[in-house]
């Protein structure tokens, strides 16, 4: 070492240099550099927006019907039209979009959460720990799902959708874990485990440190996918009647009716439709972003 | 006699992105042509371009000559012809070059029926005789065997008998000895000398290390960011180098034959092939830079006979030695002096940091999927002693296979061993408890050997350093990063990025900061330069033996390459199979070594000096490592000991069959585990 590196260490310490660029505010930065990531999340804030602050601005609420207005088209009045019972469909939307963008987000996010925890403690600590989380993976990956969500379905009456999020986690998260636990498995063998176990870091830390960082790409991707199975799930179970309950309604009970009368009262179908796939897209966009910025090659690539 | 080979202002780019620029050189037969250069020279690009073995993407321009016959542009039919019959290759990873699921012995018919219209078993038969040049024991029943039944080395015969199947003009052997330890690198290189005789054929000698070249080449290429900077004769290239980067690699190489201190290292990294320089692309990182340089890219100037170099001031470029290059290179970020030369014999520190005594590790050999059982026991280490006193380097050495990384594991578990005792810094490992095992492990850290896979690709350069310092309890560790990015010779405004994003001496620096940051008093190092480029590898090096001096640290440091650790260590421990053959203090076992495996490895390291190197008479070990699974009886070393075989009576061979011997002090801090040691120099 020289002198001359010396002084410049002692200067560096002296002044205020204590920029700290950890990995939260570098993928921040990246995600919020990318045009896909900017947009996917504007597209998703101004969907949130529009199903909560939406509803202050028209006069008709979801359980109101007009009755001077049986399956008229899109008018001032009725700015999506109405229904055949005259309830007004831009309220309906919007509270269906309510529901689904809760429901579908935080089902994704809790069923990938769950994947990644269950995979990658299994991964890492094998023994005991794996047996016991492998065998309830495995249990819950024979039982039939649609069915048990449908015989469950009585349970989701007003004001539990709560716990209706958390079945349809529940029956999403098998597949990825087992993912996530044979890549945490190799991972285990990797040198900066090693050196991170050798420096003394305690294990709970370096799964949540190194492990699950390592497999960001997996889980987002991960993720993004769930959005949409669990829009689509809610909606599928919707459309046989088991999930959200009426007067309640969901994308799914919406596009259900919807259907039925879209060929000649397109409005009550088109709406719907359009919003669920603009919703799709922009949380893939916001996948795509997240997991470039997680990731430190993506750079380069383009 | 007019060359078989002619190479003439080969170009060949991917994508826009030239990898190699107006390569030339020609080969006779008979000769063996040495390419060198760093990795990213485009030394193997230029090599497959030859061969006509590159992938669609590649773009190759000029001309490739084979007796006369353009390669470049020709049909693949005609291709098929030539490679294999007229031109054939040896690569570098053995394994993966052998089909694993034929026979060795189909596998060399097949080369052979591929090009001559012999029956099956005439090409079976001649299987059998080129397994037995290459020097396989017993042929006839080798010849049956699958590829992973052998041993690296005993792959690369196999592939060099394939390469000869034929009866060649040309064998390009790229890197053929890279993945293989020294003395079977040693064996190999014979092996390809015995080929060279028997086919008359010259040889394309693709390598990094400057060493093999020296005893083994007659002329030599050096390239430099895809292009070739200097060529000569072997002994022109290195006493009279004209080129400033010839001078630089030559001065950066650790050398067996010298004492430790400074190596003068390249400064900066190699340039991007996307990216290059304007003008001379060495001119960022050359001591003799002018502004001349950046004006055009020099020509290969005719600086003697037969000898060229790309540089403007040829004339003024001087081998290391002689001039003072040191001076200017040294002055940049590549961590000052320091490191001093441990001079004469040196009192021992008396504090003890690290002891180990007795220890020993078995792995059970398990097989079977459904019924699981134990069918064998893999001594991994077999008994191992030593201990490192404080400021001291401990360097254990020793090949593949000989338990030196397990001994390194065992010790970083801090765990009790299976027998045996390692005690670190006073402090007996089967008798600690969690927090004294995670306040043991603030003063012993680790640096691994290959920096990318050992830094987590996912945290940025500032979170890595950190996280020992947020582990052992510091809230705010900003200002401290900084100041261990500095310490290591990196930009702490670098701080915000990824691994990914530095070249590989940087890495390497990134983890020793990471290392350091909790100020530890041994630090274990597991070859940390084998992963770096020679003129990289020389500024860690440097900067370890600062670090040392300054921060008064204690290393142990694993490593296969004996020149590296004459640089870095105090004492050295040479291990084989497990066991201690040799410990003692470095110039003791370098400059006369004791015990017979010492000796044979290291008179098996290449000298990077031609002259010295042809008259060295090496001690050439036979076969290879027994396995550790099941060691012979008495002294491990004796199935392979030349002075065994050679010199001993019956009577004294029987002591070696029956006792192992134990290491026994037989000079001032020199010991060997032999029963009939003496000094001998080798080097």
């Amino acid at each position: 070492m020289t002198l001359s590196q010396e002084e410049l260490a002692e200067e560096l310490s002296d002044g205020a240099t204590t920029r700290v660029h950890s990995r939260l505010r570098v993928v921040a930065g990246r995600f919020f550099r990318s045009p896909q990531g900017i947009a996917g999340f504007a597209v998703l804030a101004a969907m949130f927006l529009l199903a909560f602050a939406g509803p202050l601005v028209t006069r008709w609420s979801y359980t109101d019907k007009d009755f001077t207005a049986f399956l008229q088209p899109p008018s001032p009045d009725h700015w999506f039209g109405t229904l055949q019972t005259g309830a007004d469909v831009f309220a309906l939307t919007l509270r269906g979009m309510q529901k689904s963008l809760v429901v579908g987000l935080l089902a994704a996010l809790v069923s990938t959460a769950l994947a990644a925890l269950v995979g990658a403690f299994a991964g890492y600590f094998l023994g005991w720990t794996d047996r016991v989380l492998s065998w309830t993976t495995d249990l819950l990956l024979v039982l039939p799902a649609f069915l048990v969500l449908a015989i469950m379905s009585p349970l989701f009456g007003a004001g539990q959708w709560a716990l209706f999020v958390v079945m349809l986690a529940l029956f999403l998260w098998m597949v990825t874990s087992k993912v996530v636990r044979g890549m945490t498995i190799s991972l285990k063998e990797r040198e900066f485990i090693q050196a991170a176990r050798y420096m003394g870091v305690p294990p709970v830390r370096i799964v949540f440190r190194h492990v699950l960082p390592n497999l960001s790409s997996l889980l987002v991707v991960d993720a993004t996918l769930n959005v949409s199975a669990a829009i689509l799930t809610e909606t599928s179970l919707s459309y046989f009647g088991f999930g959200i309950q009426p007067p309640d309604v969901s994308f799914g009970t919406l596009i259900a009716d919807g259907s039925r009368t879209a060929t000649y009262a397109p409005w009550t179908f088109w709406f719907v439709a359009g919003l669920l796939v603009v919703t799709v897209l922009a949380v893939n966009l916001v996948g795509d972003a997240l997991r470039d910025a997680f990731d430190p090659a993506a750079k380069r690539a383009r | 006699m007019r060359p078989v080979l002619e190479v003439t202002d080969l170009g060949v780019t991917f994508g826009g992105v030239p990898a190699v620029r107006g390569l030339g050189y020609a080969v006779r037969p008979g000769e063996v042509l040495a390419v060198v250069g760093e990795s990213g020279s485009g030394k193997s690009v230029a090599a497959a371009a030859v061969m006509g073995l590159l992938p669609r993407g590649a773009r190759v321009t000029g001309s490739v000559r084979l007796h006369g016959r353009e390669l470049i542009g020709a049909p693949a039919r005609e291709l098929d012809a030539l490679r294999g019959r007229t031109i054939s290759m040896v690569f570098q990873d053995p394994l993966s070059a052998l089909t694993p699921v034929y026979r060795v012995g189909d596998q060399i018919a097949e080369a052979v029926r591929v090009h001559q219209r012999v029956s099956r078993e005439n090409a079976q038969v001649k299987a059998v005789e080129l397994l037995e040049l290459v020097g396989i024991p017993r042929p006839a029943e080798r010849a049956l065997a699958f590829p992973h039944e052998f041993s690296g080395g005993m792959r690369q015969r196999v592939m060099i008998a394939m390469a000869i199947a034929n009866d060649p003009d040309v064998i390009i052997c790229d890197e053929p000895t890279t993945a293989l330890d020294v003395t079977v690198q040693a064996q190999v290189l014979e092996v390809l000398k015995t080929a060279q005789r028997e086919t008359g054929a010259a040889i394309i000698m693709i390598t990094h290390d400057l060493g093999v070249v020296a005893g083994f080449a007659d002329r030599v290429l050096v390239m430099y960011a895809g292009r070739p900077v200097e060529v000569g004769g072997v002994d022109d290239v290195y006493y009279r180098p004209r080129m400033p980067y010839t001078v630089g690699l030559l001065g950066s190489v650790p050398r067996i034959d010298r004492q430790g201190g400074r190596l003068t290292p390249i400064e900066g990294s190699p340039p991007s092939p996307g990216a290059l320089p304007p003008g001379c692309p060495f001119a960022p990182r050359c001591p003799l830079w002018v502004a001349a340089c950046d004006e055009s890219e020099p020509p290969l100037y005719e600086v003697g006979e037969g000898h060229r170099a790309a540089c403007i001031r040829w004339e003024e470029v001087r081998p290391a030695d002689a001039a003072d290059l040191a001076g200017p290179a040294g002055t940049g970020g590549d961590g000052g002096d320091g490191g001093e030369p441990p001079a004469g014999p040196r009192e021992r520190h008396r504090r003890t940091v690290l002891e180990v005594s007795g220890l020993v590790k078995d792995y059970p050999l398990i097989k079977g999927a459904v019924f699981r059982r134990r069918v064998g026991t893999v001594h991994a280490v077999a008994g191992v002693g030593f201990d490192i006193r404080e400021g001291e380097t401990l360097a254990l050495v020793g090949e593949s296979g000989s338990g030196k990384t397990t001994t390194l594991t065992q010790i970083l578990e801090l765990a009790a061993p299976q027998a045996g005792r390692i005690v670190v810094l006073g402090r007996d490992t089967s008798r600690l408890g969690r927090g004294e095992r995670t306040a043991i492990r603030r003063d012993l850290q680790v640096v691994f050997q290959d920096p990318l896979a050992s830094l987590d690709p996912r945290m940025t350069v500032h979170d890595i350093v950190a996280e020992p310092l947020r582990t052992h309890g510091r809230r705010q560790p900003g200002r401290r990063v900084a100041e261990l990015l500095a310490l290591v010779g990196l930009d702490p405004e670098h701080a915000a990025r990824y691994p990914q994003d530095f070249s590989g001496g940087q890495r390497q620096r990134v983890g020793i900061a990471r290392a350091l940051a909790l100020e530890p008093r041994l630090l274990v190092l597991d070859e940390p330069v084998s992963a770096l480029d020679v003129s990289i590898q020389a500024g860690v090096i440097n900067l370890l033996g600062a670090l040392r001096a300054r921060l008064g640290l204690s290393y142990l440091f694993v490593a296969h390459d004996l020149a590296v650790v004459r640089h870095l260590a105090d004492r050295v421990a040479v291990m084989y199979l497990g066991r201690i053959a040799e410990i003692g203090r470095i110039d003791a076992v370098y400059d006369a070594p004791m015990h017979p495996y010492t000796q044979a490895l290291l008179s098996a390291i290449p000298l990077p000096d031609p002259a010295r190197e042809r008259s060295r008479r090496r001690i050439l070990l036979e076969g290879d490592l027994p396995s550790p699974a099941d060691p012979p009886t008495g002294c491990r070393f004796r199935t392979r000991c030349p002075k065994f075989r050679g010199e001993l009576t019956d009577d004294e061979r029987g002591l070696c069959v029956q006792v192992e011997p134990d290491v026994r002090t037989l000079g001032e801090d020199h010991g060997a585990a032999c029963h009939y040691a003496e000094r001998r120099v080798v080097v």
